[in-house]
């Protein structure tokens, strides 16, 4: 099955009537990084729950959301096929490295012997040979990143949603992080979103960045291919209001 | 010199008093660990022939002897196995799945609500009442009857105190569940478990899957000795066994109060076997619980990790919604018709509801209804007051000295709900006779002590310790003393749990049965003791006045601990419910 593309068409997303994510559009393609950026409280989290299908029940949302041409909006998160990476890696500290990397990979690989393979491919082509037994409390954060990557692709997603994944990594590991995620990402060919409020991360990912400010989406100040928010839904488009904290 | 005599540097107050807070553990420990301890070596001494007080001063197996060859000795080990693992089981079962299947439903915010007035209504209160339920009369059957059964007449099926000890069970399971959820629900809070769903979810797992295979490994050890107490509770308990299980054979505890009771001395002896018995067979119980566990455990691990992803959980939502909805349906009812029951002048069979109404019921126990309650409440309120009063001491002294608490205290602090009553109280009772206490006010305030301070505990160690820390630290930069902070800033601001654990600890105390007969030598009636007296004999509508009052009184208890702090906090959003 080629790997298609992620849609997002006038998303809007509401607490308690006051809005959150006004209108917001955006494609992103098959083997495309596009960066979302924002300050604390302007939605970005919001955003990445009501793609994923874990948006708190009660936020009110509108608009659209397809991957692959087909709508995913009503769907349950399980059957989104949408893989995401925290933070936090939240590596189940109760399974073993290989364990948590089993875990991720379908059951549709049956039998121990080629799900063992299949895992320690995966630990191989990320340096991690020979990490199976771990406990992930042993590994290094930058390890337990790389393993939580690992887990996310492993369940063959059909897009990938980065939440800050590098925000708490040593300031000089990130950039080798970053280069490592991103690298596997277009080596799927997946659509990727990254969510950040870190410059360097946008920067880094060298595609569209779409910003996001106090209450909604404005186009990006840099050059950028294809984010596309319509006006109107917007209160003040173009100024940046800090949101009070809720 | 003159210097020297004048106080340079007067020791603040704090400090004056720092080592009477630290004398706090050691006596919580003290204080229930020496009845517990003294209680079995005075229960195992008689069981091998050794009980000076009645002339017996050789050591023997012949009380062992004598318990091996007493009749129904066989049947009463079956009932009380049964009905103790089908209970543990069932109530493990139903709340496991219920966490699992409807962690995200309405019905799980709504029944979370209802959970703590439900844990309140004591054992003998909700047996007598599930008995009115389901007994072949009961109220079920009359709303039933006949245009649904065709009975005319109250079915002959032994619906309440059959041979296999189902009835005890189910009355078991009604009071049990609700526990474990509540204790699961504390686990959940710690175990991350928004985040774990969510990354097994995004992985495409079913939501039943991703609950089994990621949050409950995470909350299992945190359950387990609620589990061990409530398998331990479930295989010794006297109260409701007294009223759901059948008398010939009884259950082995029931069997063993029985003997202690007799008016036949010797028979001591056999009880002190018994008992000796009760505790070994308890012991074994939870081994081979761990042993499943375990089992599970290495198979558990296996199915982690086969990938296998689980469906969309709806017949699993279906089916444990509706259990755990019947089992507070079925408590709920059992409440109401203890209620209607204390207010029928006639109620015929089969009809739904009472014939007449009448308040004569209450108002014919008069002044020994009042002096009875009284007693109970008092009771309630003096060692409530008492174990609060110890884990707040031991919970300060413990953030004072940056201390961490590990395992064993907390076994520790499980030791009066692992080890059965019946094992252990009347060993306790002989000490009491030994030191001039037994029947005395203090005997019977300790006795429920040892019961009411681990529920204390357990209710308000989590959010004393979640209590910011630096609301401490900036009182204490401001210039206060660690006594007045703990006065002036975490009292008020923990007010609502720390009346909700007093609550508890009310709750508590008004269900104990067996510490009130043993301690207080029979010389003490409460609402539980009476309820429990009355059962069989009395007609239900008295029965119905002296059990609903020992449920309503939790429940008053409850009351006030939500009331007080809404209206002294009414002008402070930030300490209103839920904060």
């Amino acid at each position: 099955m080629p790997i298609g593309q992620l849609e997002l068409r006038d998303v809007t997303l509401e607490l308690a009537g006051r809005p959150v994510i006004g209108g917001l559009s955006l494609t992103v393609a098959a083997n495309d990084l596009v960066t979302v950026m924002g300050p604390s409280g302007s939605g970005k989290s919001s955003l990445l729950a009501f793609i994923c299908g874990t948006l708190d029940p009660a936020f009110q949302s509108t608009g659209s959301l397809r991957l692959d041409g087909v709508e995913i909006t009503g769907l349950p998160p399980e059957r989104r096929r949408v893989g995401i990476l925290f933070q936090d890696d939240l590596l189940f500290p109760h399974l073993s490295v290989a364990e948590n990397l089993a875990f991720g990979l379908p059951s549709s690989i049956t039998g121990r012997p080629a799900r063992t393979a299949r895992i320690e491919q995966a630990l191989a082509e990320a340096d991690l040979a020979g990490f199976g037994a771990r406990d992930p409390a042993t590994l290094s954060g930058g390890q337990r990143t790389r393993v939580a990557l690992l887990r996310t692709l492993l369940a063959e997603p059909r897009a990938l949603l980065l939440d800050e994944p590098f925000a708490k990594l040593d300031v000089t590991l990130r950039d080798r992080f970053r280069r490592f995620v991103f690298d596997h990402a277009r080596a799927q060919g997946l659509p990727t979103l990254l969510v950040t409020h870190d410059p360097a991360d946008a920067e880094a990912a060298a595609g569209p960045v779409v910003e996001l400010a106090a209450a909604g989406a404005r186009p990006a100040t840099r050059p950028t291919t294809r984010p596309a928010t319509r006006p109107g839904t917007r209160p003040e488009p173009g100024i940046a209001v800090p949101r009070p904290a809720r | 010199m003159a210097e020297a005599l004048q106080p340079v540097n007067p020791t603040p107050p704090a400090a004056a008093r720092r080592p009477l807070l630290g004398y706090a553990p050691a006596l919580t420990l003290a204080l229930f660990l020496t009845p517990i301890a003294a209680g079995l070596i005075g229960t195992w001494l008689p069981a091998f022939g050794y009980l000076p007080a009645l002339g017996h001063d050789e050591l023997s197996l012949a009380p062992w002897r004598q318990l091996a060859a007493a009749p129904g000795l066989g049947g009463s080990l079956r009932l009380t196995l049964v009905s103790g693992f089908l209970a543990t089981v069932i109530s493990f079962a139903l709340t496991i799945a219920f966490l699992a299947a409807c962690h995200e439903t309405r019905l799980f915010a709504e029944l979370r609500r209802l959970l703590a007035p439900l844990l309140s209504v004591p054992h003998a209160a909700l047996a007598i009442g599930f008995a009115f339920l389901v007994a072949p009369s009961g109220w079920l059957a009359r709303l039933a009857s006949p245009w649904a059964t065709g009975w005319d007449l109250p079915p002959d099926i032994p619906s309440l105190q059959d041979p296999y000890g189902l009835a005890l069970a189910g009355g078991l399971v009604l009071k049990e569940t609700p526990f474990l959820l509540l204790m699961s629900l504390a686990a959940l809070d710690q175990a991350q478990a928004r985040e774990r769903l969510a990354v097994a979810r995004s992985l495409g797992y079913g939501p039943v899957a991703a609950w089994l295979k990621t949050v409950f490994p995470a909350i299992y050890p945190q359950i387990r000795l609620p589990i061990y107490a409530v398998l331990a509770f479930s295989l010794s308990v006297v109260d409701m066994a007294i009223i759901l299980a059948p008398a010939t054979p009884p259950p082995l505890a029931v069997q063993i109060f029985r003997w202690f009771n007799d008016p036949e001395l010797t028979l001591r002896l056999v009880a002190a076997a018994g008992a000796s018995l009760q505790l070994l067979l308890v012991i074994a119980a939870i081994l081979a619980w761990r042993a499943l566990e375990m089992g599970i455990a290495t198979l558990g691990r296996f199915w982690l990790t086969t990938g296998r992803r689980g469906g969309s959980g709806r017949a699993a939502r279906f089916g444990a919604g509706a259990g755990m909805l019947a089992v507070f349906a079925m408590a709920g009812g059992a409440l109401a018709a203890l209620a209607l029951w204390s207010l029928a002048r006639r109620w015929r069979y089969p009809s739904a509801l009472p014939d007449s109404w009448t308040l004569d019921n209450w108002a014919r126990q008069g002044d020994g209804l009042i002096w009875i309650t009284g007693t109970t409440a008092l009771l309630a309120l003096v060692s409530a007051l008492l174990a609060l009063a110890l884990v707040l001491a031991c919970l300060e002294h413990e953030q004072r000295r940056k201390l961490h608490p590990g395992a064993m205290a907390l076994w520790l602090l499980y030791t009066p709900l692992l080890v059965p009553q019946v094992a252990f109280l009347f060993g306790a009772q002989i000490l009491a006779v030994l030191a001039g206490l037994d029947g005395t006010w203090p005997a019977l305030v300790w006795s429920h002590l040892l019961f009411v301070l681990p529920y204390v505990f357990l209710v308000l160690a989590d959010p004393y310790r979640a209590l910011d820390e630096r609301y401490s630290r900036s009182a204490l930069c401001l210039g206060a003393g660690a006594d007045k902070v703990f006065w002036r800033v975490k009292l008020p601001m923990l007010l609502r749990p720390i009346l909700f654990a007093l609550a508890i600890g009310v709750a508590v105390s008004v269900a104990q049965y067996l510490p009130t007969i043993f301690a207080g030598s029979g010389r003490f009636v409460t609402l539980t003791t009476e309820a429990v007296a009355l059962f069989g004999g009395a007609d239900r509508r008295v029965m119905g006045v002296y059990a609903f009052l020992q449920a309503l009184l939790p429940l008053v208890a409850f009351a006030g601990a939500l009331a007080v702090p809404a209206w002294l906090f009414r002008d402070r959003r930030a300490l209103s419910w839920r904060s």
